[in-house]
C-alpha cells in the first residue's frame, strides 16, 4: 500500500525531526557550526574583504582571495560531512539501543526507516546552507555571486551521495563510542583528497584512483564548477558519478547494514 | 482439535558454529498463555524471533495462523503484536508520539488514548521515553504490541529487571490480554512468572526442547514428592509418622520435623495421621515442588536469575 508507506515515511521523519530538535547540542552543532566556522575563517583570512569595495559584477568570483581554497565550498562540504557524521552516530545509538530492531518489527519497510533520516539530513542541510548564504551575503557583500539554487542543488546531491557512504560506514561502527572516531577517520582524509586544497592532478595516481570513488571529490568538482559558472553541463560526469556512487553505496549498505 | 495458532516443526537455527536452536517443535493454541522457559542463552529469544518472522530458521517449518512468518510477513503484521527483549525507543520520543506513529502503520488501530488509559500511562503521554521507569517502558511496549488489536501477542522477557511490584502489575496486564480472547506467546527465565502466568510451558535448555505441558502436569510428573514440616516438641513425631504408607523419609532436627512423601493425597494423609495420633504441633507448613524443581530435576542445575 503506497499511501501507507508514504504516510509512515512522513510520520517517522516528522517524529525524528522533533526528537532531533529536542537535543539542543546536536541541533546547534548541525545548523550553526558550519556557519560559525565559515564566518570565523573568513574574518581571519580575508579581513580586507569585509571593508573593501564589492566585487565588480561579472569578475571572477573565486571568493575570499585571502584564502588558498574556496571557503564557501569547504563550508558546504563541512555541512554535508556533519550530516553524515550525525547519521553514523544516530545509527549506532539506535542499533545499540535496539531501536532499529524495534522499528524493523513494524510494517515500516527498512528503506523507510533509513530514508526518514536521509530526508531529515537533507532538510537540515538545506537550512544550514541557507544560513550560510545569508551570513555570506551579509559579511562578504558582493563576493557571493554564485547561482544559489544551482549551488544548493549541487550541495544536496553531494550530501545524498555522502550520506549513502555514511550508511556503509555505520555498519562498521561497533558501538556509539566509535561513531565520531570512525566518521572523522573516514571523512577528513576524503576531504584532503577531494581536490579542494591541492589540485586533483597533482595527487599521486593511487590517491587519484581512490579519490575517484569518493563522493567528496565529485562534490568538490561539481561545486567548483557551479561556483565558476561553468555549470552543470561542464561537470555532468561529476554529477553522474555522485548519482552512481549513491546507487553503489546504497546497494552495498543493503548488504552490509546491521540492524542489531 | 482446533488448528493451533502457532505450529513449530523441528526448527533449527545456527550462528556460525553455535547451534542456537535444534529440533524444536511445539504448538500454541488459541486463547492460551504459552511460555517458553529456560535460562538465558537457552534459545528462547531465537525461537520466538523465528516465529515472529524476524529471523529465518535454517531448517524446519513454522506456521502462524497457517502462514509462513517470513514469506507472508505483510499478511501477518496486522494479526500479531510484538514486544522485543531489551528494546528501546528513541530517548526523546514522547509516549503519545510513539503510540501515534505505531497506530499510523496499521490498517485498523485501536484508540491510542484508551490503550494508554488501560495501561495506566495517560498522565505520562507527554513524557519522553528516557524519563519513564522500567515498568512504564514495558507498559508502553505492551501498548505498542496491542495497538493493532492483534490476535497473537509476543512478549519476550517482559518483566526482566523490574521490581516485584511492577512485575505483578505486568502479570495482571498479561492476564487481561488473555481475557480479551487473545493468544499470548511469551518467554521468561523466571520460573515463578511462568508458574503464575502460563497455561502451558515448554522448557528449553541448550537450544533443545526438553518438556512441554501445564505447570501442574510437569510438577506432578517429574516432582511428585512433597514435604510437610512441623515444629513440635514431640521428639518421636518422625518415628510415629514414618509408618504411614506414602512416607518416603522422616527426619528430625531439634524441634523441626520433616516428613517427605509423594502423591496428591499425601498432605491430607499426614494431617489425618497427626490428628489421629494426637500430636501437638506449634507450626505446620508444606513444601510443594515448583517448576524450578522440575527444571533442576530435568537439567541437573538451577535456572540462574
Amino acid at each position: 500500500m503506497p499511501s501507507r508507506i508514504l504516510n509512515g515515511l512522513w510520520k517517522l521523519t516528522w517524529v525524528e525531526a522533533k526528537i532531533f530538535a529536542r537535543e539542543p547540542m546536536g541541533l546547534v552543532g548541525t545548523l550553526f557550526m558550519p556557519v560559525v566556522v565559515f564566518v570565523l575563517l573568513g574574518r581571519a583570512f580575508a579581513p580586507a574583504k569585509l571593508v573593501g569595495p564589492p566585487h565588480p559584477p561579472g569578475a571572477s568570483a573565486s571568493a575570499l582571495e585571502g584564502l588558498p581554497f574556496n571557503l564557501a565550498i569547504l563550508s558546504a562540504l563541512v555541512i554535508a560531512i556533519n550530516a553524515a557524521q550525525s547519521l553514523i552516530a544516530i545509527m549506532s545509538i539506535y542499533r545499540e539501543g535496539g531501536i532499529l530492531k524495534r522499528l524493523r518489527a513494524t510494517p515500516l519497510s527498512p528503506v523507510t526507516i533509513l530514508g526518514a533520516h536521509v530526508v531529515l539530513k537533507l532538510a537540515f542541510t538545506t537550512i544550514s546552507l541557507t544560513l550560510l548564504v545569508l551570513a555570506g551575503r551579509r559579511l562578504f557583500p558582493g563576493v557571493i555571486q554564485v547561482n544559489v539554487l544551482s549551488f544548493g542543488a549541487a550541495v544536496l546531491l553531494g550530501t545524498l551521495s555522502i550520506l549513502s557512504l555514511g550508511f556503509v560506514l555505520a555498519s562498521l561502527v561497533p558501538t556509539p563510542r566509535f561513531a565520531q572516531l570512525i566518521g572523522a577517520a573516514a571523512f577528513y582524509p576524503m576531504l584532503a583528497l577531494s581536490g579542494l586544497f591541492f589540485p586533483f592532478d597533482r595527487l599521486p595516481l593511487a590517491f587519484r584512483t581512490i579519490a575517484f570513488v569518493l563522493p567528496t571529490t565529485h562534490a568538490v568538482a561539481l561545486l567548483q564548477g557551479v561556483w565558476d559558472s561553468s555549470g552543470w553541463m561542464a561537470h555532468w560526469v561529476n554529477a553522474a558519478m555522485l548519482l552512481a556512487l549513491f546507487g553503489a553505496y546504497s546497494a552495498l549498505s543493503t548488504k552490509v547494514f546491521r540492524w542489531e | 482439535m482446533p488448528t493451533p495458532v502457532v505450529r513449530v516443526d523441528n526448527i533449527r537455527k545456527v550462528y556460525g558454529r553455535t547451534v542456537a536452536v535444534s529440533d524444536v517443535s511445539f504448538e500454541v493454541q488459541q486463547g492460551e498463555i504459552f511460555g517458553l522457559i529456560g535460562p538465558n542463552g537457552a534459545g528462547k529469544t531465537t525461537t520466538m524471533e523465528c516465529v515472529e518472522g524476524l529471523r529465518s530458521p535454517d531448517g524446519g517449518a513454522i506456521a502462524v495462523f497457517g502462514l509462513d512468518p517470513v514469506r507472508d510477513v505483510y499478511r501477518l503484521q496486522d494479526r500479531i503484536g510484538v514486544q522485543l527483549q531489551e528494546a528501546q525507543l528513541q530517548k526523546r520520543i514522547k509516549v503519545w508520539e510513539a503510540i501515534d506513529l505505531w497506530a499510523s502503520l496499521y490498517s485498523r488501530p485501536v484508540d491510542g488514548t484508551r490503550l494508554l488509559e488501560q495501561l495506566g500511562l495517560v498522565e505520562k503521554r507527554n513524557a519522553w521515553f528516557m524519563t519513564l521507569s522500567g515498568g512504564q517502558k514495558q507498559r508502553l511496549f505492551i501498548a505498542l504490541a496491542l495497538i493493532n488489536d492483534p490476535e497473537l501477542v509476543f512478549l519476550d522477557e517482559l518483566t526482566t529487571g523490574l521490581d516485584p511490584q511492577a512485575r505483578r502489575a505486568i502479570w495482571d496486564l498479561v492476564r487481561g490480554i488473555r481475557q480479551r480472547g487473545k493468544t499470548v506467546f511469551m518467554t521468561t527465565h523466571l520460573m515463578e512468572e511462568a508458574e503464575r502466568l502460563c497455561d502451558r510451558v515448554a522448557i528449553l535448555e541448550h537450544g533443545r526442547l526438553i518438556e512441554v505441558g501445564t505447570p501442574e502436569e510437569l510438577v506432578r510428573k517429574h516432582c511428585p514428592e512433597r514435604s510437610v514440616v512441623f515444629t513440635s516438641d514431640d521428639a518421636d513425631i518422625a518415628a510415629r509418622l514414618r509408618a504411614m504408607p506414602a512416607v518416603l523419609e522422616a527426619t528430625s532436627e531439634g524441634a523441626m520435623h520433616t516428613i517427605r512423601g509423594q502423591g496428591d493425597d499425601f498432605v491430607t494423609d499426614v494431617i489425618n495421621a497427626v490428628a489421629r495420633e494426637g500430636i501437638r504441633v506449634r507450626g505446620f507448613r508444606t513444601e510443594i515442588p515448583t517448576l524450578e524443581d522440575v527444571f533442576l530435576k530435568l537439567t541437573g542445575h538451577r535456572v540462574r536469575d
